[in-house]
């Protein structure tokens, strides 16, 4: 080897910070691995606010659209309307926000930073949690910006903000739950594209054919039929309860539903992930 | 040269559905060198690194890493490697500083430590004007230099670089080599693959030939050049009238055919340099020269003899666009 070419100018830094071997002792854990995966979702949410704010404002738009549009209509009042409406699209903006998982994911796929990650000897799921970390701030932030909304336009709840708080945090959890089929999806679709189409597609369809916007009582009988077993009506019917005053009643139905997508899509998106082998 | 195998691999396969991308592969590669891969695309050097760097499993055969399986111990052989894939492997959005920063982390460096690391990075790589712009908005030279870093945040005993240079200006190029070269003289084993024969000459000190997923020719350049003849020897008339006479002449002199590649160049391949002075000797003395050279066989040539094509049909972004893909091999002496 003694007849290599040696580069005639090598940078003495480059040497200097090739030299030093300071690779830390100390692998980190799943969780510190995670934790860092999020501190990087946090960032692209900081870098692209755009984005965080065009999925914000869609609930807001239904929001004011159906209070004033239908609101009257359906409940008698705008006012009365809101109190029923309020929990349901705090529900819906959490959801539509989270293809997102899926968008981000495929996006992080085709750029091929996955290899590295993968390649490295981390706890290898991390990527995939950590997103989820920056979802949830996503989700809290989505929330929180539909409940001031909310009161701004004369929502009052009877369930104090014990109740509210309670309400959010249960749409943040089925949103959390709801990531992973888009984290699943996102690994079988692969493109930013498919995803988000079929994301729309899907959550309108489901978000429509729900409880949120309307009693099923009036419904024709097939509909109501499918509405009654829609599991986002489930978590629907549990926030409008907490945030309303009725306690935690229908609570039950809503965390089974939550139990379920991740008992299903947990492992299925991990095998999916593990298996590119 | 010592006998350490960075890597080893006997009979390995891959195959994507009906194509086998890996089609029994077996490489030997030493400790403490560059390894240069070299192949068309689709030859099936992306997916040989990828099985090396324990993203895919190989269908059949095996492949070790410092010893360590791919499959079986894919842990051990993660602690030992770097992969820096050929479409930039740092996130977009993330600031030089933050994409190295968070692999730093994952690393295990403490927040302050990680932060002193990037920073010796980005000081080391040229970077430190652009720490804290978004990497979107980096050059081609820029982004394959953080790259790069990435793959050095901790120095892998193993990294494997895929297409390092690829669509890169010449001085990016250049930069990127040499800090391959260092990084192998600190003791690091490089493996990478490219499509430019030039690269592999420059870098490497062994050379895989690979296409259709099979090993073609191994060796170092030198042997490489070497198998498939000696030189060519290129004269320019003055006078495009002689050609005719001066064919005859150099034929007769060399006991090879001697082509027409020009106006008024002839190009006798499979030549030594003792009978091309006895041949130049003889043509001088009836027809006037303007210029002769004498090129070794380019690894260009080498993988045409050794494939029946040329190395790839794409030019490079950063060569001039002077391989005319109509044109016969004997033109090849161009791309030196």
């Amino acid at each position: 080897m003694t007849t290599a070419a040696r580069p005639i100018e090598v940078e003495e830094r480059l040497l200097r910070v090739l030299g030093e071997d300071t690779r830390p002792q100390q692998r980190p854990g799943a969780l510190s691995t995670s934790l860092t995966m999020g501190w990087r979702a946090l960032v692209k949410i900081k870098r692209s606010p755009g984005q965080l704010f065009n999925a914000t404002i869609t609930p807001v738009m239904f929001t004011l659209i159906f209070t004033y549009l239908f609101g009257g209509a359906i409940s008698g009042s705008s006012r009365e309307y809101l109190q029923f409406l309020l929990p349901g699209i705090l529900v819906q903006g959490v959801l539509f926000i989270s293809t997102q998982t899926g968008v981000a994911l495929t996006s992080d796929l085709q750029q091929g930073i996955f290899d590295r990650f993968k390649s490295m000897p981390v706890w290898r799921p991390s990527p995939l949690t950590g997103a989820l970390i920056g979802d949830v701030v996503r989700y809290l932030i989505s929330s929180a910006v539909v409940v001031a909304v909310g009161l701004a336009l004369g929502f009052r709840p009877d369930g104090g903000p014990l109740g509210v708080i309670g309400g959010m945090l249960l749409a943040v959890l089925f949103g959390f739950c709801v990531s992973w089929i888009w984290t699943f999806l996102g690994l079988v679709l692969r493109t930013p594209q498919a995803v988000s189409a079929l994301g729309m597609l899907l959550l309108s369809l489901l978000t429509f054919a729900s409880n949120i916007f309307a009693e099923p009582t009036t419904m024709p009988g097939w509909l109501k039929a499918f509405v009654d077993i829609n599991p986002i009506g489930y978590v629907v019917t549990a926030s409008r309860s907490l945030m309303n005053g009725d306690g935690a009643a229908d609570l039950a139905p809503a965390l089974v539903s939550c139990a379920v997508l991740l008992i299903v899509f947990v492992p299925l998106s991990l095998l999916r992930y593990n298996k590119s082998e | 040269m010592s006998t350490e195998l960075a890597v080893e691999t006997v009979g390995m396969v891959k195959s994507f559905g009906a194509t086998k991308a890996v089609d029994g592969l077996d490489l030997s590669v030493p400790a403490g060198a560059v390894y240069g891969v070299l192949g068309p695309n689709g030859a099936g050097k992306t997916t040989t690194l990828r099985i090396l760097a324990t993203l895919l499993a190989p269908d059949a055969g095996s492949a070790r890493v410092f010893g360590h399986d791919v499959v079986r111990e894919a842990n051990r052989v993660r602690e030992r490697v770097s992969l820096t894939g050929q479409f930039a492997s740092v996130d977009n959005d993330l600031t030089g500083m933050e994409n190295l920063l968070l692999l730093a982390r994952l690393h295990g460096y403490r927040s302050t430590a990680a932060r002193e690391r990037a920073r010796d990075l980005l000081e080391a790589f040229d970077l430190v004007e652009a720490a804290d712009r978004p990497a979107r908005g980096y050059s081609g030279g820029m982004r394959r230099r953080l790259d790069v870093a990435a793959g050095l945040v901790v120095r892998p005993q193993l990294m494997f670089l895929d297409e390092p240079t690829t669509g890169l200006d010449p001085r990016s190029r250049n930069e990127v080599w040499d800090i391959i070269r260092a990084t192998v003289e600190r003791g690091t084993t490089v493996l990478l693959t490219t499509q430019y024969l030039e690269e592999a000459d420059q870098l490497a000190q062994r050379v895989a030939v690979i296409d259709h997923g099979k090993l073609v020719a191994e060796g170092t350049p030198g042997e490489l050049k070497s198998s498939v003849g000696h030189g060519s020897l290129r004269v320019e008339l003055t006078d495009p009238d002689d050609l005719p006479e001066a064919s005859r002449i150099l034929v007769g002199a060399l006991g090879v055919p001697a082509e027409t590649t020009g106006p008024a160049r002839l190009t006798a391949r499979g030549t030594d340099p003792r009978s091309v002075a006895r041949a130049l000797g003889e043509l001088t003395r009836t027809i006037e020269v303007d210029d002769f050279a004498m090129d070794r066989p380019s690894l260009d040539e080498v993988f045409l003899a050794l494939t029946g094509r040329p190395p790839t049909s794409e030019v490079p972004a950063a060569r001039k666009p002077a391989r005319k893909s109509g044109r016969k091999s004997a033109t090849n002496e161009e791309s030196r």
